[in-house]
């Protein structure tokens, strides 16, 4: 059990420091982000009370779009100099290779995702810190969700044609109820309502699918990684 | 023999659906909703189909992974071909009957937008295959694609059912009622369609085990 936490956390520390020596994913999705909430600004007027009210959606839809591109380098970055064949060929299984994967893309979208928030707040004037740790636990489970499945269809679509568009036609679909769940959570936390009896099913649910997802990946991905 | 099969169920299909739509043709008009309630004969029954299609591409998924035999694959290819034609014809029967009742082609209620993004999950399944080469890959890569898939119909049927509903309650289970003759009539139309379904099914099966003997044929060809 300790060996499957270290060989998780290699592969995780593995991934970060990767990315972080030429922080080329997460630059260009930080900067994708920014151009989404800009674009938004032109289709929606900003000032008006309305936005507000579906700022929720905005914000998950920028989460969404730029949490893709950092999960399509996920197993790509492993295809140069054939270290994808290395790291499945490695004595580990395949669930530490994809926990490890999948916490290292856990750690940048969120922290694309706490920058982008901020910034969010003072384009759209929105008041996102009224219920500030509710809030974080809405964007830690759906985060969650968002990269789970995204990093299997990150290995699912590595090595086939077109895989930059394959992973978005594949994951959103799939992800629609942890968005639905994620945007209406959101749009009332940053509207100052705290979660109560009448949308907690929504939390329920986010749970529940990461839960289901993270097992059903664990389970699958040496399939996946073998196969492919 | 199989084809003898085919043609007999293909037969049974077309005559239930001729004898269906005789008697469908006969009922009175809906107080309410007119002639175009009667939308409904075909509209549940390709919904029932569906969502059959869906089950059985996931139980071959799952036996394919397991056994590794490529005759699952092909049945999860041609279910799920199949299962996305009846969904796309529940899709348009339904967006015809909401033109008529409603006044509006489409409406973002609850079975309308879980039933299109089902479609464009099981979409999303095709296109995968599509892009794969290898028969082995694509087979395992489309499999596992297809649990997940699966696993998300229920996900996101209930959530959309609490993000909103305008879809009439439900004829069956919950809300309103047929008279009985009428229930007779649908359940033998349900068996139509789904014998409509199987026969697809199986000429899309026969056309999947003909392109593998043609590959294997041309690897032959290609050793020599």
């Amino acid at each position: 059990m300790m060996a499957f936490v270290r060989q998780v956390l290699v592969i995780m520390s593995k991934d970060l420091r990767a990315e972080l020596r030429t922080k080329e994913a997460i630059n260009a999705s930080l900067s994708f982000a920014l151009v989404v909430l800009l674009l938004f600004s032109f289709a929606f007027d900003p000032s008006e009370e309305t936005t507000r009210e579906i700022s929720g959606g905005l914000l998950w839809i920028v989460f969404a779009f730029a949490g893709t591109l950092l999960l399509n380098r996920s197993f790509a970055r492993e295809l140069e100099n054939d270290c994808l064949d290395a790291l499945i060929s490695a004595p580990i299984s395949g669930a530490a290779l994809f926990l490890g994967k999948a916490l290292a893309n856990y750690i940048l979208v969120l922290a694309v995702e706490l920058i982008a928030l901020p910034l969010f707040g003072v384009f759209y004037n929105v008041r996102w810190t009224s219920q500030f740790w509710q809030l974080m636990m809405v964007i830690a489970l759906a985060t969650w969700g968002m990269t789970v499945t995204g990093t299997m269809f990150s290995a699912l679509t590595v090595n086939i044609r077109l895989r930059e568009v394959m992973l978005p036609i594949l994951n959103f679909p799939i992800l629609i109820p942890a968005l639905l769940g994620a945007m209406q959570l959101t749009s009332a936390l940053v509207a100052g309502k705290p979660i109560t009896a009448d949308n907690d099913a929504w939390l329920k649910m986010l749970i529940g699918f990461d839960v289901m997802y993270t097992a059903v990946s664990v389970v699958l991905v040496e399939t996946v990684l073998v196969g492919g | 023999m199989r084809n003898k099969i085919l043609y007999i169920i293909g037969a049974a299909a077309l005559l239930l659906l001729a004898r269906d739509m005789y008697l469908i043709t006969g009922f009175p008009a809906e107080r309410n909703q007119g002639a175009i309630f009667k939308i409904i004969f075909f509209h549940v029954p390709m919904a029932i189909t569906a969502l059959t299609c869906a089950m059985v591409a996931f139980v071959a998924s799952i036996l394919f992974l397991i056994t590794k035999k490529f005759q699952y694959d092909a049945l999860a290819v041609a279910v799920t071909e199949v299962g996305l034609a009846f969904l796309a014809g529940n899709l348009i029967t339904g967006s015809i009957w909401g033109r008529v009742a409603w006044g509006i082609w489409w409406a973002w209620d609850a079975r309308l937008t879980s039933a299109l993004v089902c479609w464009l999950l099981y979409a999303g399944y095709l296109m995968l295959r599509n892009a794969i080469e290898e028969p082995t890959q694509r087979a395992t890569f489309a499999a596992v694609f297809s649990i997940f898939a699966f696993i998300d119909v229920p996900i996101v049927i209930f959530s959309i059912k609490w993000w909103r509903t305008q879809h009439p309650q439900p004829v069956f289970w919950g809300g309103g009622s047929f008279p009985p003759d009428w229930s007779a009539v649908f359940g033998w139309q349900v068996l139509a369609v789904m014998l409509v379904g199987v026969v697809f099914t199986a000429v899309r099966l026969r056309q999947e085990q003909f392109q593998r003997e043609i590959d294997s044929l041309r690897r032959m060809a290609h050793a020599l």
